[in-house]
């Protein structure tokens, strides 16, 4: 195993966490949920520590983090923008919604801008079909979002 | 709650506190504080009341008065017009859109004439993190009768009801329990799905929103059927409110003596722990699911075995969705008998659906078993958005199929849907108007399919793919007439020999939409037109040189430099260079420029 260059009070927390699920194979899903709440992401460093402290092999580890959407192996943004592409969005213009987002950010889908301000990313409903289409910028919900609203809400969150 | 002569009822769902459904409480109850009312009228929160489209919705009780799309600031109007003066505030309630007329009670509103309120029951009626209010509308009074029949007695009610999983099977509930209750172990597990996947569809996540004893209340229930002491929700980490209010309701339900050691001094223990989802569309199948809960990677399994024998932990386990649940504890209170009379011969009760997409009315429904799509999308849905034409309706989500106006008296149930090449799904309910592109609304569910299949089985894993890449190359304007039968026979291929749900019905909205729109694949293919206007490879921009005045603004504007033309004269885009951005068609103020 590669040595783990992880920040000690980093592993010392991960190794609490683990501890918490009784250090239970069966419950790397809920440990992997704990570690990205307290760390943001997971990297391969906290992937190792986890596979070590639960006694799983690495590669199970990397094989459930990546198996599952809501895991993510690099940092998001200060504000991670999602933009809703259920159905109901999608039929009313979530995609114009995300070309804008994308062409005022200058990122793709899945990326954070240089300043580490913002990240883009696609969800699957939110369940807010009525105020089609979403978007989620970290706890705060807009509703019927147009292309031409994009630039003023990115506005609230710049300074 | 006797001492309050009034109440007044908020949505605390998903939709409505995007919303801000919560300051709208908080200065409702300030504004009552204000006027010495605090102690008289009392705010409460509740689950969905299904009518999104006008949240944030506000109720007032006795008088039943509806109040659509309020905002924070109504608040003290409403207190002093409304709970002071008992006049009602005219501006916020519903006015039907073909009468005209004001309409301040909801059972008179289009929207819920036609429903009848089974799973949804107390969805918008009581405070979800209140278990009095749930006891006092009979909860967990039917955990109480089942407690003074034999197990195999409630199961036989459950089987006459004629109840059918609603998490898209079908398959009939009393049934399962009845396989799960015979099968001998040490420990036996009751798992309910709540990894409501379907993009579009919400019915799931309000029910724990507004009623999660309910589901409790029946996972206990079928606890004692099958001689299991354990029950395991496993819902979306995508639902942090549903997965809240959970959880407030477990701690009251143990608090109550209702979850734990001898329940109700009956002898039977049973508990309910939660575990999360991480984001996994095939979890909602079964064996995927159990194998995510054992903290594996969601795949799905050969049955048999089935969860029934081996399931969680390799022990025997029932699995049903969240709104089977909730049918549960009403159909032991008002009988067999009752609840089968609802519905369609082979599909009994109701089904909750979450309207969605081009439609007036979008929210959650519920409509007995054999209400027609017409009557949903025209009756209850109001009708398409903004004049528009009807296209289709897409019910099934991922798994099923488009239909169109010949469709629309078609009865709802299980075996009708499945008749016209759809299916009932979980519940999702997407309406498309003259707008929408088929092919590329196929394209659309093949995404998500390419990227939620979890790669087991080859044909789903490959050949959706391939799909996929067809179907862009159609919308492309690239595509050939082999190609359609080439999806054709990919899609039977799929369907034939993957191993899941997921397979087995990812290639529909494909087949459907060639089905039942033929002529949008050719026009596609052979004139390389999307009627829908929709697919960007095929459109031109195009200026009328009739409406053009010559002001340069579209040709000053156009990224590429692809419009000419002098000053005050017709302009002209180059279409070969043109990148269809639009940006010329935003700037001009004569309307001169059109897609075509």
């Amino acid at each position: 195993m590669a040595k783990i260059k992880l920040a000690k009070d980093k592993v010392e927390k991960l190794v609490e966490i683990c501890k918490s699920f009784n250090n239970e194979g069966s419950e790397l899903i809920n440990v992997l949920h704990q570690a990205q709440h307290n760390f943001g992401y997971l990297p391969a460093e906290v992937q190792e520590v986890v596979a070590r402290e639960l006694n799983v092999s690495v590669a199970h580890v990397y094989g459930v983090v990546t198996f599952y959407s809501f895991f993510t192996m690099v940092p998001k943004g200060e504000f991670p923008i999602s933009v809703c592409m259920g159905t109901a969005c999608y039929v009313r213009g979530a995609e114009k919604v995300l070309e804008e987002f994308k062409k005022q950010l200058k990122v793709p889908i899945g990326e954070t801008t240089a300043d580490g301000k913002f990240s883009i990313s696609c969800l699957r409903c939110v369940g807010a079909c009525g105020l089609a289409p979403v978007v989620t910028i970290g706890e705060r919900t807009y509703g019927r979002v147009a292309a031409g609203d994009v630039a003023d809400i990115l506005k609230e969150y710049q300074n | 709650m006797e001492k309050y002569k009034m109440h007044i009822l908020i949505c605390g769902g998903t939709g409505c506190r995007a919303s801000a459904s919560e300051l709208i409480q908080t200065n409702l109850e300030n504004a009552l504080k204000a006027k010495g009312l605090d102690d008289e009228v009392q705010v409460v929160t509740t689950g969905c009341f299904g009518f999104c489209e006008k949240g944030p919705i506000v109720k007032i009780l006795p008088d039943n008065t509806f109040y659509i799309e309020v905002k924070p600031e109504d608040a003290d109007e409403i207190i002093e017009e409304h709970i002071v003066k008992g006049r009602q505030v005219m501006r916020l309630l519903y006015t039907d859109p073909d009468k005209k007329e004001i309409v301040s009670d909801a059972k008179n509103m289009g929207f819920y004439k036609k429903q009848i309120r089974i799973a949804l029951r107390n969805c918008g009626f009581i405070n979800p993190e209140n278990i009095d209010e749930y006891i006092a509308r009979d909860g967990y009074g039917a955990l109480g009768t089942c407690f003074e029949m034999t197990p195999q007695a409630v199961i036989d009610i459950i089987k006459e009801s004629g109840l059918r999983g609603r998490g898209g099977g079908g398959f009939p509930t009393g049934l399962k329990w009845e396989f799960a209750s015979k099968n001998d172990a040490d420990q036996k597990y009751v798992v309910c799905n709540a990894d409501e996947g379907d993009p579009g569809a919400f019915m799931d996540r309000s029910i724990l929103e507004g009623d999660p004893h309910s589901v409790l209340e029946a996972m206990a229930i079928c606890g004692y059927t099958m001689g299991a002491d354990l029950g395991v929700i496993y819902i979306r980490a995508e639902y942090p409110l549903a997965i809240e209010r959970l959880k407030v309701a477990i701690k009251q339900a143990r608090e109550y003596g209702l979850l734990g050691k001898d329940i109700l001094g009956s002898g039977f223990n049973f508990d309910v722990e939660m575990r999360y989802g991480a984001g996994a569309f095939v979890c909602g199948e079964e064996t995927a699911l159990i194998h995510s809960m054992e903290g594996l990677r969601g795949e799905p399994t050969v049955k048999p075995p089935f969860p029934a024998e081996s399931g969680y932990n390799g022990k025997p386990t029932n699995v049903n969705n969240v709104e089977t649940f909730a049918n549960v504890p009403v159909i032991i209170n008002k009988g067999a008998k009752w609840f089968s009379s609802i519905g369609t011969e082979k599909s009994k009760g109701t089904k909750v659906f979450a309207l969605a997409g081009k439609i007036n009315n979008v929210g959650l429904i519920e409509v007995p078993m054999g209400t027609t799509l017409r009557e949903v999308i025209y009756e209850i849905g109001g009708g398409i958005k903004d004049g528009k034409k009807f296209k289709a309706v897409q019910t099934g989500g991922p798994s099923g199929g488009c239909l169109t106006e010949k469709h629309l008296d078609t009865a709802i149930d299980f075996d009708n849907l499945l008749a016209v090449g759809s299916m009932m799904g979980s519940g999702g309910m997407i309406v498309m108007d003259e707008d929408d592109c088929m092919v590329s609304m196929a394209k659309f569910y093949l995404d998500f399919t390419v990227e939620e299949s979890c790669g087991k089985c080859t044909p789903c894993r490959v050949g959706n793919k391939r799909l996929y890449e067809l179907l862009d190359k159609i919308t492309e304007g690239k595509g050939t007439m082999e190609d359609i039968d080439l999806l054709r026979n990919l899609s039977a291929v799929i369907k034939d020999t993957s191993l899941c749900g997921l397979g087995q019905t990812s290639p529909n909205p494909v087949l459907s939409t060639i089905d039942n729109f033929y002529d949008e694949y050719i026009s596609h293919v052979k004139d390389h037109k999307c009627v829908a206007g929709q697919c960007k490879a095929l459109m031109q921009y195009v200026v009328d040189p009739e409406l053009c005045v010559g002001c340069t603004l579209c040709a000053r504007n156009c990224p590429v430099d692809c419009i000419a033309g002098e000053r005050k004269e017709a302009h002209i885009i180059d279409v070969e260079k043109c990148i269809k951005c639009g940006a010329c068609m935003d700037k001009c103020k004569f309307n001169a420029i059109s897609i075509q």
